[in-house]
Formats: C-alpha cells, structure tokens, sequence
C-alpha cells in the first residue's frame, strides 16, 4: 500500500469513570493526540470517528472546534476502531486529505452485553441465547477438545494480560492476579471464568495521519502503516451470536484479515516483533495466535508454558494487558491495540517496554456479528 | 390446564408435545438454513423451500450459562430463581448445527459428540397465564438408567 504515517496518539484511560460520558473521553484523546504532534484542530482536514454507545463522533466538533472539516461516522462493532482508521488510510491514499484523525470511544452500561433480537420478535434472548460470552465459551471448548489446549494454559493468557496491564498506567485493571486466581475465580461461560473474560468498559484514542512523504512536518519518529485490512464472515465460518452455522467450514475472517494485511504489507508472521490480538477472552488470545498465522493450531499450549507470548518472549502478545485488563470500549478498542503498538516502536512504552528495539507490529480485532480488522505498523 | 405457547411464531412447531424447527432448504445447492430465511448464503440463489429439520443430532460444543442473562431480553427466570443451563449446537446430520439450550447444565455430563434431541423447555408464564416455551436438546435417553 502507498505510505501513510501515524504522527500524533492520544488516549484517555481506560476503565469506569463515574460523571465523565463517552463522547467527553473522546474529546480529552482528541486534545492529547493534536498535543503530541504540535497539531491544532484547525489544522485537520478530515476526521473519522466511532461510537457504539457513545453518541454520534461528529457531534463532539461543537466541543472542539466548528471548522467545517468533513466529518465521517463509522460504526462496525467491535471493528469500529480499526474501520475508522482504514477509512482515514483511504482518505489520504485517495489524495481527498494530507493530513487527518481517527477518533474512537465508547460507554458500556456495566455487566454482559446487552443483545436485542430483531424487531420485536425476541426468541432468541428470550429463550437466554443472546449473550457474545456463551460463544466464546463454546468456541474455547470446541477447540480445547480438538487441540489438546488446557484450562491452565487460559489461567495463563488472563494472568499475564493482568501483570502487563499492572505496567500501563492507562489500564483499567492494575492489580496482578495469579494463573491460581484466574482459574478459580467464579465459572461464568464454562470453560471460562470471570478473570479469564474482558468487561465492557469505557475510554477513547485519537490518532493522526498524514501522508508518509509529509510525517517529518509533525513528529521526528513517525510510524508507518504498512497495512490495515478488514474482512467479514464467509460462508461456514464459526460466529458469535449464530442461531444456525453450516457444517461446511470456513476458518473465519480473522484469517481473511491477517492473510490480506500480510499480504498487502509484503511480509510474514515471522517479522512481526510485537502483536496485540483480540483477547475477549483467554481462550479468544489462543486461538487467534494461530489464526493470524503465529503458530499451527495447538502449538499454543507449549508456546504458553515456555513464556513466549511474555513481553520479553519471543513474540509479545498484548504487551498493554489487552482486553482483558483494558476492558472492551467497542468504539475504541481496536485504536487501543494500534496506540500500544506506536509506543512500543517510538520505544515509549516504559516499563512493559519489549526489549531487542522493535521494528513491525500486528493489530487484531474480532467481533460480532464476524468482523476482523488487522494492521501492520513499522517505524 | 396450563396452556403452551412457543416462545415466537415461525421457529418452531409444537406437535405431540415436542418441537419441530422450522428451517429452509435451498433448491439450488440445498443448504440448510434457520430460521427461515430467503436468500441462501451459500450460493447465492434466491429460491428456497419450507422444511422440517431433523429432531435429533449430536452435540458439536456447548458451555454453561452460569448468570442470569439480562431481562430484558431474557424470559426465563431471573434473580434468585435462576438457575443455570447449557447451551450448545447440535449438528442435525447433513443439515445444518442448530444452537439451543441443553436440558442439562453439569459439565461432567456434557459430551461433545453425545447424541441430542429435541424438546420442549419452559420459560416464564405470560400476562394470560399461558405457559412460554422455547426448544432445547436433552440428551438422548438409551434406556440404560434402570
């Protein structure tokens, strides 16, 4: 793909933040991307925002600026985020804008998602169906008994995801639990318990592109797209929220999306340095290793018991405590996973800095009702 | 007498005190859909045909609903009436893996590959009284429980 860079992030933390509403933690990610490139609002030239439950993303321009810039809502689920970035890439290798932002956020009520059936004709919440984490569970399941992954090797995903997120100060949940903790924490989706699921929460990022050719302006260490791909469900694929699925079978479209991403950025999964995968829940982060193309189907459990998806492992996975210790703000969720990835190639990320200088990072969002959005980052 | 009533018109129908699912079956390929649906997503062909699917299969995965889902949309009972169930997809032989409740909810009696058919689960009483009902699979009784 012809070059766009990432010159300016900004986020506002993750979490619950009583009195503080979606669109205002928009905003405040907003402010503190323009800040990190020495931008002004005026200076955009197109925006691309999302919002599940948040509110319309171009409302919030009375807030910070009436410039008369085109402003595009987009609202793709759980690719919500990565959608607003891939549209503001389009933008500027259409040549409609040089330099602009894509602005994700959201607010969840607390609790499972709630999931209404289509008009007014509600058998399948009403019959106790409509709820993303009995997918989850199910799918974990399936392929725990298909590819001799264990339980302890999920207590493992949630145990790491909640001592990397005890390293970002931008994190929702900072507290360390033990592989012991997480496994025996309340059982709510079997084989899935409550440390090994991500809570809709709440946050927002921003981040600003320009054109490659023109990134020096703005920042001394721009990162660049190399890729940024998304893809829905074909035929036969396993989804969430699936009344029906065929006995045909797809591998799905996170497979769609990282074979087009790698594709498009012209390299494999053995260059990539760093990955932050949809971890919905623990057995979310397994089964996506494989795939995005890290690793054969069941070559997690060793690759877990080695310690090398740990940030100084041999591929990093959710250096930043993933979904799992951020929560899920649909609308923000997947520019979470590409702001860790810019702090990991500047070499800003602190103490969960993966070690050996970094140089290509991997994105991945997965959602209802079957939607991947992969990127590919590299300095 | 309490009366029955299914959970919604066109999922299924309640004959002789069990459910059949109402699904479509492609005329073209002859992919199995439900509900029903026009359009068939396999080949893309636009005709399809009502069908009864098979009332018995066997189990493809499952997990346990361990909380009580949030009502609404959930009809069945909440709160300190809750109890959990399983749910699961059955695969109806050279049809289609249908998801649905399970009659059971123990881990320790949840096979993949255990045979399943088809029954009638309660929900909650409507404003009439009448009974609401949706299907769920039970594990096939071979008649070695003496």
């Amino acid at each position: 793909m012809s070059d766009v860079a990432i010159v300016g992030i900004g986020m506002h933390e993750f979490g619950r933040h009583d009195g503080i509403s979606g669109m205002d933690q928009g905003v405040t990610a907003v402010r503190r991307a323009l800040a990190d490139c020495g931008q002004q609002w005026s200076d955009m030239e197109f925006a691309v925002g999302g919002s599940m439950d948040g509110g319309a993303a171009d409302t919030m321009v009375s807030r910070i600026g009436l410039t008369g810039l085109p402003f595009t809502n987009v609202v793709n689920g759980c690719a919500t985020g990565g959608t607003a970035l891939a549209q503001a890439v389009n933008t500027i290798q259409s040549g409609a804008g040089d330099l602009g932002i894509a602005i994700g956020f959201d607010k969840h009520e607390k609790g499972a998602f709630r999931i209404k059936g289509p008009r007014g004709k509600d058998w399948y919440g009403g019959s106790g169906l409509a709820l993303t984490t009995q997918f989850f569970g199910m799918k974990i399941n399936r392929y725990m008994h298909q590819y001799g992954i264990t339980q302890p090797t999920l207590a493992k995903v949630g145990a790491k995801a909640f001592r990397n997120g005890a390293l970002n100060p931008m994190a929702w949940r900072r507290k360390p639990l033990s592989e012991e903790e997480v496994a025996e924490s309340l059982m709510l989706s079997y084989p899935l318990t409550q440390y090994m699921f991500c809570s809709p929460g709440e946050g927002g990022v921003a981040m600003i592109l320009c054109r490659a050719d023109k990134a020096k302006q703005y920042t001394d260490r721009p990162i660049y797209l190399k890729a940024a791909a998304v893809r829905t469900r074909k035929f036969g694929s396993f989804e969430v929220l699936a009344p029906s699925i065929a006995i045909e079978h797809d591998p799905g479209p996170t497979s769609a999306a990282s074979k087009a991403a790698f594709e498009m950025a012209g390299i494999g999964p053995e260059d990539v340095d760093v990955a932050q995968l949809q971890d919905t829940e623990a057995g979310a982060e397994v089964m996506h290793m494989a795939e995005n193309g890290f690793c054969e189907h069941g070559e997690q459990e060793q690759m877990l018991a080695n310690g090398e998806t740990e940030i100084n492992g041999r591929l990093p996975v959710n250096t930043d405590g993933g979904c799992l210790a951020n929560g899920e703000p649909i609308g923000a969720s997947g520019l979470r996973q590409v702001y860790e990835n810019v702090l990991q190639l500047r070499g800003d990320a602190g103490e969960r800095q993966v070690p050996n200088d970094p140089k290509v990072a991997y994105t991945h969002v997965y959602g209802a009702p079957g939607i991947s959005g992969v990127t590919i980052l590299s300095r | 007498m309490t009366t029955i009533v299914a959970v919604a018109d066109g999922i299924f129908e309640i004959r002789d005190g069990k459910p059949v699912l109402l699904g479509t079956r492609c005329t073209n390929c002859g992919n199995h859909m439900f509900p029903r649906q026009t359009g068939c997503p396999r080949c893309l062909f636009n005709e399809q045909e009502d069908v009864e699917l098979a009332t018995a299969g066997t189990l493809w995965t499952w997990t346990v609903q361990a909380f009580p889902p949030k009502a609404p949309p959930y009809l069945g009972p909440v709160g300190d009436d809750f109890t959990p169930y399983g749910v699961g997809y059955v695969e109806l032989p050279d049809q289609l893996r249908v998801e649905g409740r399970l009659t059971v909810a123990d881990p320790e009696q949840l096979k993949i590959g255990m045979p399943m058919e088809l029954v009638l689960e309660p929900l909650s009483l409507d404003e009439d009284g009448n009974q609401i009902v949706t299907y769920a699979f039970a594990p096939v009784d071979n008649g070695d429980q003496s």
